[in-house]
């Protein structure tokens, strides 16, 4: 019996080592996969386990965390939510994350291998680490004069630092508390539905992730390419240029809103938005180098990250003659994001360098110490610096004694481009009212700002008037506040 | 390590007389009462640091109850150790400690679970059960002076295990399981009890019937078929209490019985051909039963896909989640108090509470429990190997068999190596019944094994193999 009972032990003993041999199985080498399994909450709780970082704006933090005692612990809080949506987006647990939120998650979250000082330790002893902090690039003064500009409109603001792309302002009205959608109460479902379906959109980012059909001030991009290409020599040489203008090919006539378009000098054209002018121009120039100019501008680019995604503005690189005179007037499928727009304002502030724009200055870990920090580049060369000193001369003359007076600053240079552009079926929309500008400081070797504005639906008898009636007053206040002058 | 020493002592003993049947000299056999004192210590401290940690982990606090915790276990190991002593001075020294151990870390893991549903605490439930089982332990090592005595009480106990086996299919049945009698908001589970029953009965029958069962009979190629007469009362009571489980859903207990059934048979006789026709047998019922029955169905299929219901979009289902908990502790585990294994739902305190060992704990945590029931296992199987009585030997094996069984039965299906049944982890997972019983088959344990320690060699001389 002896025997029987050693080997009946032995089984027993065999089957504890079978449950051994499995153990090790799952909890070593099958324990990535499965924590890898979607369906596998840990990772969305440890996630919500700590603070997120912060988000800063001028060095003050725009965001916070609260403590639940949930499962999923702490939400996230804003100060001032609405300003700085369009920057900061959302971080839900719910819904996820949005812009900077999105872009910066590792970081805010603690989770990116950058916040590790002993990556391998920390995997063993499953150390999380804090998470990092956010500095923007954001001027808060600025912010606040854009989204102060656009209040009761629908609408947006990018300011940009031409000199070196950093992003002053982001503004985009109606815009919504992100902290609405913090947490996983009941109620943010409602809040979720209730933006989603307001027809104002709040939580559209109309900075960066909206396109609109630019209208004149896309001129700026048309007399640059007709300078580059040598088109035009003398911009206050007369063109030949009857208005109205007969789209090549068609029986359509395009006319003017302006007095004093026939044949008009570039200067003159520029001056009081002449479209038959332009429309001639573009027709010139061609398509290949209307397209290359856009292209140089940042048009057709979809990969433009600030780090947050730049929803692509577009001009087309296949078109016939009618059809590229409408797009050099920034009609037909020519479409734009107020950032792009601003950017076209910079490059011709900065000379024709169009320097990346970007939203963060620097990251840092929670104890303050840097990982990473913002250098400015170049995008590109957008057009010869001769071209540039021209079209800056041309934007300083709209807003001196052509459409953009609204937009003067005592005691600074400014240029700028008003813009209204028709949209919906038949033109049936209210337009859209456009303002590019950049300004220099007086004592300044430089311009310090350009800034780009757009108003939905503004109401308005003459078409360009309402982009310098509108929208011109707001870029005014836009570049005071960045200038530091007063504006009036 | 204490064993060895006994043996050698008695081998000596042995082999300075020559002669089996000589008087017992006076040789002072190691007791080893005080190294059983000192583990137990050893055990209720590491029980209360486990709660400790627990608090710590989750309120950074000491826990309220650590003071009464910790004296309670303490006392319950001091009074079961203290019968121990008076009763059965030479019992193994391990089996006491590793009962506790077990014990109070599965307080741990229930408490630690109680702190994500403080709407369903179940410690103090658990501790009031745990009382209780070391109280019918204590009562169990006073009162039983002899195991022999058992075996006249076999029948009593057969028909006692049928009785607690059938009861059940009258109430009313609890997730999907026909296995609960519940009156007043109190609920046992008999089959627990009754497979202590059953494993004295057959221990009982199988050693007065051995000789019957394993040379008698016709021969059928190369197989030794015993007598009907023998065989078949014991194959009639096995077949229905693994047919009442069936009827009742309890598959893990009905695979426990069957296994156990096989391996004492195989003791008894010594016929590799049982464990053939054991096995073949099983896997007949097994392929019929995981077919047809919806229910059990259900489960080989969850074993066989686990994440199924992810990809259905239905979210894990228990087994998963389980088996995601497991995955999380790794090898060092997450530490108490800071898994997620309460995501597993609402079996999680009992079938499950090994998945919070093993993601709080890590596999080596894991392995170190995986041990505790080895050991216990073992010197289960040690007592058995030194008692001289067929029906002491039998007994002792077939109480270390029920652990080991089920502890495979069940860390096995939560673990994804078999399906999953549902089943008590012996003394960690929350069930009075299971708790108490175990505190039974550790009194059993402690009884053959102060047997088999304090007798000399051959001194109930019946049995030579």
């Amino acid at each position: 019996m002896t025997r029987y009972i050693r080997r009946a032990a032995a089984f027993c003993l065999l089957l504890i080592l079978a449950l051994l041999v499995n153990a090790s199985r799952i909890q070593v080498f099958q324990a990535d996969e499965y924590g890898a399994n979607a369906a596998n909450r840990r990772g969305v709780i440890a996630r919500y386990d700590q603070p997120r970082g912060d988000i800063l704006v001028g060095g003050r933090p725009v965001t916070g965390s609260k403590d639940t005692g949930q499962q999923l612990r702490f939400e996230r809080t804003y100060k001032n939510g609405p300003l700085y949506a369009p920057i900061t987006g959302f971080a839900s647990q719910v819904y996820g994350t949005t812009f900077l939120e999105a872009a910066e998650d590792r970081l805010l979250a603690g989770t990116s291998p950058l916040l590790s000082p002993l990556p391998l330790w920390e995997d063993f002893t499953r150390a999380q680490q804090p998470g990092g902090a956010v500095h923007t690039t954001i001027e808060p003064s600025v912010q606040q004069a854009a989204y102060d500009g656009l209040a009761g409109k629908q609408g947006a603001v990018a300011a940009l630092d031409p000199a070196t792309g950093r992003i002053l302002a982001l503004v985009s009205t109606p815009s919504y508390d992100p902290e609405l959608l913090s947490g996983n109460e009941r109620s943010v479902a409602r809040n979720w539905q209730r933006l989603n379906g307001a027809p104002s959109k709040p939580m559209l980012n109309r900075a960066i992730r909206q396109t609109y059909p630019p209208g004149s001030a896309f001129k700026v991009v048309t007399a640059a390419a007709a300078l580059d290409a040598g088109v035009i020599t003398d911009v206050d040489a007369r063109t030949k240029s009857p208005s109205p203008y007969r789209l090549p090919g068609t029986t359509t006539d395009l006319v003017n809103d302006a007095r004093g378009c026939d044949d008009a000098s570039l200067r003159d054209a520029f001056l009081f938005s002449c479209n038959t002018v332009f429309a001639k121009l573009g027709v010139e120039v061609g398509l290949g180098g209307m397209a290359g100019t856009a292209m140089r501008f940042g048009f057709n680019d979809g990969s433009l990250r600030i780090p947050s995604p730049v929803a692509r503005s577009n001009f087309d690189t296949s078109m016939d003659k009618a059809q590229l005179a409408l797009s050099s007037i920034g009609q037909y499928d020519t479409t734009a994001t107020p950032l792009q727009m601003a950017m076209v304002a910079a490059a011709v502030a900065n000379g024709g360098d169009l320097r990346a724009p970007y939203l963060v200055e620097r990251t840092t870990d929670a104890a303050g110490n840097a990982i990473g920090t913002a250098a400015s580049q170049s995008l590109r060369q957008t057009f010869n610096p001769g071209t540039a000193t021209l079209l800056r001369e041309l934007m300083v003359g709209v807003v001196e004694k052509g459409t953009g007076s609204n937009a003067a600053i005592p005691g600074a240079v400014v240029g700028g481009k008003t813009g209204t552009a028709q949209h919906g079926v038949g033109n049936s929309g209210l337009p859209y009212a456009w303002f590019i500008s950049w300004a220099q400081a007086e004592g300044s070797p430089v311009p310090g700002v350009a800034v780009a504005v757009v108003v939905e639906d503004a109401a308005a008898d003459r078409a360009d008037i309402s982009g310098g009636g509108i929208a011109g007053p707001v870029a005014r206040e836009v570049m005071a506040a960045a200038l530091r002058v007063p504006s009036a | 390590m204490t064993g060895t020493g006994m043996t050698g002592a008695a081998a000596d003993v042995k082999s300075v007389t020559g002669r089996p049947e000589a008087p017992l000299p006076a040789v002072r056999v190691p007791r080893r009462r005080g190294t059983e004192l000192a583990l137990l210590v050893l055990a209720v401290l590491l029980s209360v640091y486990g709660y400790l940690a627990v608090g710590l982990a989750k309120y950074d606090a000491i826990p309220p109850g650590a003071a009464g915790y910790g004296a309670g276990l303490g006392l319950l190991a001091l009074v079961a150790h203290l019968a121990v002593r008076l009763r059965a001075p030479c019992a193994d020294p391990l089996l006491l400690p590793i009962a506790v151990l077990l014990n109070g870390l599965g307080l741990v893991l229930i408490y630690r679970l109680d702190q994500e549903t403080p709407q369903h605490e179940a410690a103090l439930a658990q501790l009031v059960w745990s009382t209780v089982g070391v109280a019918l332990f204590i009562v169990a090592v006073l009162l039983l002076r002899d195991h022999r005595v058992l075996q006249r009480y076999a029948y009593l106990c057969v028909v006692g295990a049928l009785v607690l086996l059938v009861v059940p299919i009258l109430f009313p049945a609890v997730n999907g399981a026909r296995i609960w009698i519940r009156v007043d908001g109190f609920s046992i589970q008999p089959a627990e009890f009754a497979k202590v029953l059953l494993a004295i009965f057959f221990a009982a029958y199988l050693a007065a019937n051995r000789s019957a069962l394993a040379y008698t009979g016709r021969r059928i190629w190369r197989l030794q078929l015993p007598t009907g007469r023998v065989l078949g009362p014991i194959v009639a009571i096995w077949l229905t209490s693994v047919g009442v489980l069936i009827l009742e859903r309890d598959l893990g207990t009905s695979l426990l019985f069957f296994g156990l059934f096989v391996i004492l048979l195989y003791v008894a006789t010594g016929r590799t051909g049982w464990i053939a026709v054991g096995l073949l047998l099983a896997g007949f019922g097994a392929f019929a039963v995981g077919t047809l029955e919806p229910h059990v169905h259900r489960r080989v299929e969850d074993w066989l896909h686990p994440f199924a219901s992810i990809d259905a979009g239905e979210g894990p289902n228990q087994l998963a989640q389980s088996l995601f908990a497991f995955a999380s502790g790794g090898l060092l585990g997450t530490g108490l108090g800071d898994g997620h294994s309460i995501l597993i739902g609402f079996a999680a305190k009992s079938d499950f509470i090994l998945a919070t060992a093993g993601e709080e704990l890590g596999l080596a945590g894991l392995s170190a429990i995986f041990l505790l029931y080895a050991v216990l296992v073992a010197r289960g199987c040690r007592a058995g190997l030194a008692l001289r009585d067929p029906f002491g030997r039998l007994l002792a094996i077939g109480l270390a068999s029920i652990l080991a069984l089920q502890v495979f039965v069940i860390a096995g299906g939560v673990t994804g190596l078999i399906p999953l049944t549902g089943m008590a982890m012996p003394f960690l997972a929350q069930g009075g019944s299971s708790v108490v019983t175990n505190w039974l088959i550790v009194a059993l344990l402690i009884r053959v094994s102060d047997s088999a320690r304090s007798l000399p060699p051959d001194a109930y001389g019946e049995d030579g193999a």
